[in-house]
């Protein structure tokens, strides 16, 4: 009598790799699947940052490489912290930090409480919203430019339009005054799409029967808004507000495209200062030590703020 | 011979001569600004390609990202560029940090001599350190920071009337940077054509070096000096001299008074869109984009006009330009000197200067039918009399980020006096220089 098929198939198939490395414990067979990624992610992430520490104590310049490099101690560090520019580019970066969360929440958080209203045509509606985020940044930086231009540009002829004055009398991104908020309108349009979806998702989320227990209690609108609505949506408006910071304080790609960090320093924010210093200047060290100071600012902040946020989702 | 061996040998024949080629044809590849010049210059290559047998290839940035793209490429000993031509800034950091080739030997052995060029460029494009013979570039291209006005405009007898009656004097080309300034002014707001117009598009661009080759240009007029003496660092009395803050305050008057609305970060192609559509009536500009100019069929011709940045206590202008170097990180070096060789060649220089660019060979400026060759070729000769550039040290981008900063500052963004943005200028200059151990 023949073989069956399944008896010839289970003798053609090697035994199970668990005999072959026998003597290998599961944690050890977790380990060298997980090793590749730990190995990556050491090279990738953490080795960076440990020579970029190395680097922010020495005097080294990428672009000299036949210069002795000398260890110069907290000398980088103590420049920056007394270097007025330097503070000048945090507080730009402040004030564009500030404005533009400061818009994006209260415009994107309108948006999506009227967007979850039901109403015919709210689904095109959002897509239309949401178009500017799904531009890239420097096409938006280019195309505001124009929208900018003194004149020819549409911004300045509906400003005119409504306050009467001179399309050619002022400069959105030549006046001092008028740049830095040049660049939050912009941002604001680009950005605001994406706080209204997580406040979307939040608004999505709240289960109608809470609303429809208020209104039997007869809560009024006003409050069911501000004692059901706004405290659950808040971990998602805070979420945003984490993301959009975080982006936002590295923000780069839109300002150069929009002013070059000018006019003067005005919009020179701390990243596009951090690049000049970097990579036009070639001050490898310098800038090393001013990378740290911007990454444990931007770590420090984002750690306190993630735990107000698990607070506020505990309550 | 059987058909076998025949065919044998005939492959070996054949592979003799692929392997032969293959030594022989380097493909080259030159790196450069993508400008007018480097269309000429992609066209006169041809004849290296035809008599070398090398081919060609091109990799033209655009300018704003010229020096970022190249010195990135330099600093990280990349291959792409086996010819350069690099900024007449970048010659000291090319010679320090090893990115150029050192000519000398070559030039001694192919009998090119640097006495064949204009002083002024090989001073500038090919020295390090300066005027020493030792030379890291053969002059590629002469230039420097020229103007040129709407010839048309000037010779509209009814508007000449209203300059002469507003201003008491005749309209032509400005001969003093006061001068332009009151042109300038006449023209700003003026309605031409049913088109309002505006006095000069000049430099003001803040990201790379725009303001700082503008400005310069009016420095340079008023005397202005890096150094009390050459190679000796010292700045103060020179770099803020009374001279200095009066041309800075001149260029800033200039920007406030007589620039079309929104001039506030400009540079080459804003200066030449503002003239070619019509809106100033002078424009400051490099003189490597003049044969364009001149052909341009809206504002070309009998309608343009150039002419030297006006002296004003003495003859200046902002010096352009490049020298061509071979790059040591390059694995054809033989082949790129082979291109050095052929451009050296006077012949080739004449083609040159007839396909749009600027000679710097003594036999194409010398010959006595070159200043009619063109109508800003004499303009474009004298501005090569008095050329000043900027600090040709390694650390060039440092200090000239910090003059873009400053002057930016004070003449767009209106911060502080003239007399303090020079002096800041100062203290970041020594500041760069300590740390380069030269003070």
């Amino acid at each position: 009598m023949s073989e069956s098929p399944i008896t010839r198939m289970a003798e053609a198939t090697p035994p199970p790799l668990a005999r072959k490395v026998r003597g290998l414990s599961d944690r050890a067979i977790a380990w060298i699947f997980v090793a590749p990624t730990i190995f990556l992610l050491l090279a990738v992430n953490i080795f960076p940052l440990i020579w970029t520490i190395n680097l922010s104590f020495t005097n080294f310049r990428a672009n000299r490489p036949n210069r002795d490099v000398e260890y110069i101690g907290l000398r980088n560090y103590e420049r920056i912290l007394t270097d007025s520019d330097i503070w000048l580019s945090m507080q730009a970066t402040a004030h564009f930090l500030f404005w533009t969360i400061f818009f994006q929440v209260l415009i994107g958080f309108t948006l999506a409480w009227l967007i979850n209203r039901k109403f015919k045509g709210n689904d095109l509606w959002t897509t239309i919203i949401v178009l500017p985020m799904m531009l890239s940044p420097a096409v938006v930086g280019n195309f505001w430019t124009f929208l900018y231009q003194p004149q020819i540009g549409l911004f300045n002829y509906i400003v005119a339009f409504f306050t009467g004055a001179d399309p050619s009398s002022f400069e959105m991104l030549g006046s001092v005054q008028l740049a830095p908020w040049a660049i939050v309108i912009v941002d604001t349009w680009m950005w605001t799409p994406f706080v209204m979806l997580i406040c979307l998702a939040g608004l999505r989320s709240i289960p109608d029967y809470i609303y429809e227990a208020a209104a039997i209690d007869r809560a009024s609108k006003w409050r069911q808004f501000w004692t059901i609505t706004v405290p659950m949506v808040m971990p998602f408006l805070m979420l945003a507000v984490l993301f959009r910071g975080i982006e936002n304080f590295k923000m780069f790609d839109l300002v150069v495209q929009l002013t070059g960090g000018g006019p003067g320093s005005t919009t020179e924010l701390a990243s596009i200062n951090l690049k000049r210093e970097a990579f036009e200047k070639w001050r490898t060290g310098y800038s090393s030590a001013f990378a740290i100071i911007l990454f444990v600012t931007v770590f420090g902040l984002a750690s306190i703020y993630v735990k107000a946020l698990n607070k506020v989702k505990d309550r | 011979m059987t058909y076998k061996t025949k065919a044998a040998v005939s492959a070996l024949a054949l592979a003799a001569a692929g392997f032969g080629s293959a030594a022989q044809a380097d493909d080259l590849t030159l790196c450069w600004a993508a400008w007018d010049p480097a269309n000429a210059l992609v066209e006169l290559s041809k004849d290296f390609e035809e008599k070398s047998g090398h081919s060609m290839s091109f990799e033209f940035i655009p300018w704003p990202n010229f020096a970022d793209r190249m010195l990135n490429e330099l600093n990280s000993g990349g291959k792409l560029c086996d010819l350069l031509i690099g900024d007449s800034q970048w010659i000291g950091g090319g010679a320090e940090n090893g990115h150029y080739v050192k000519l000398n030997d070559f030039f001694d052995a192919e009998g090119i001599s640097m006495d064949d060029f204009a002083p002024a460029t090989v001073y500038a494009y090919s020295t390090w350190p300066k005027g020493s013979p030792n030379y890291y570039a053969l002059p590629a291209m002469g230039d420097a920071n020229g103007w040129f006005y709407r010839k048309d405009w000037f010779e509209n007898e009814e508007i000449r009337a209203a300059y002469k009656e507003a201003t008491g004097n005749e309209l032509g080309e400005p001969k003093s940077q006061k001068e332009l300034m009151e042109i300038a002014k006449f023209f700003q707001g003026r309605e031409i054509d049913g088109n309002t117009v505006y006095g000069a598009s000049i430099f003001t661009e803040r990201g790379s070096e725009g303001i700082t080759m503008g400005a310069t240009g009016a420095l340079y007029a008023w005397g202005f000096k890096y150094e009390n003496e050459p190679g000796s660092y010292d700045m103060e009395g020179a770099v803020n001299s009374p001279e200095a803050i009066e041309a800075l305050e001149f260029y800033k008057a200039l920007y406030e008074c007589c620039t079309p609305p929104g001039y506030t970060n400009s540079y080459m192609g804003e200066s030449l869109d503002a003239f070619k559509s019509g809106q100033v009536a002078m424009a400051m500009n490099w003189f490597a984009f003049f044969p364009g100019l001149y052909q341009d069929p809206d504002v070309g011709g009998d309608k343009i006009d150039f002419f030297v940045n006006p002296p004003q206590n003495q003859p200046g202008s902002t010096l352009g330009g490049q020298g061509i170097s071979v790059v040591s990180y390059s694995e054809k070096q033989d082949a790129a000197l082979e291109y050095i060789k052929w451009f050296a060649d006077p012949a080739i220089q004449a083609r040159w200067w007839e396909l749009g660019g600027y000679s710097a060979h003594n036999d194409v400026l010398n010959d006595p039918g070159f200043v009619d060759s063109q109508p800003f070729a004499g303009d474009f000769l004298e501005a090569m009399q008095n050329v000043q550039d900027f600090w040709q040290e390694p650390a060039y981008a440092e200090l000239l980020l910090a003059m873009q900063k400053r002057l930016h500052d004070y003449i767009v963004a209106d911060q502080g006096t003239a007399e303090e943005a020079l002096n800041l200028l100062i203290e970041d200059w020594t500041e760069t220089f300590e740390d380069e151990g030269k003070l």
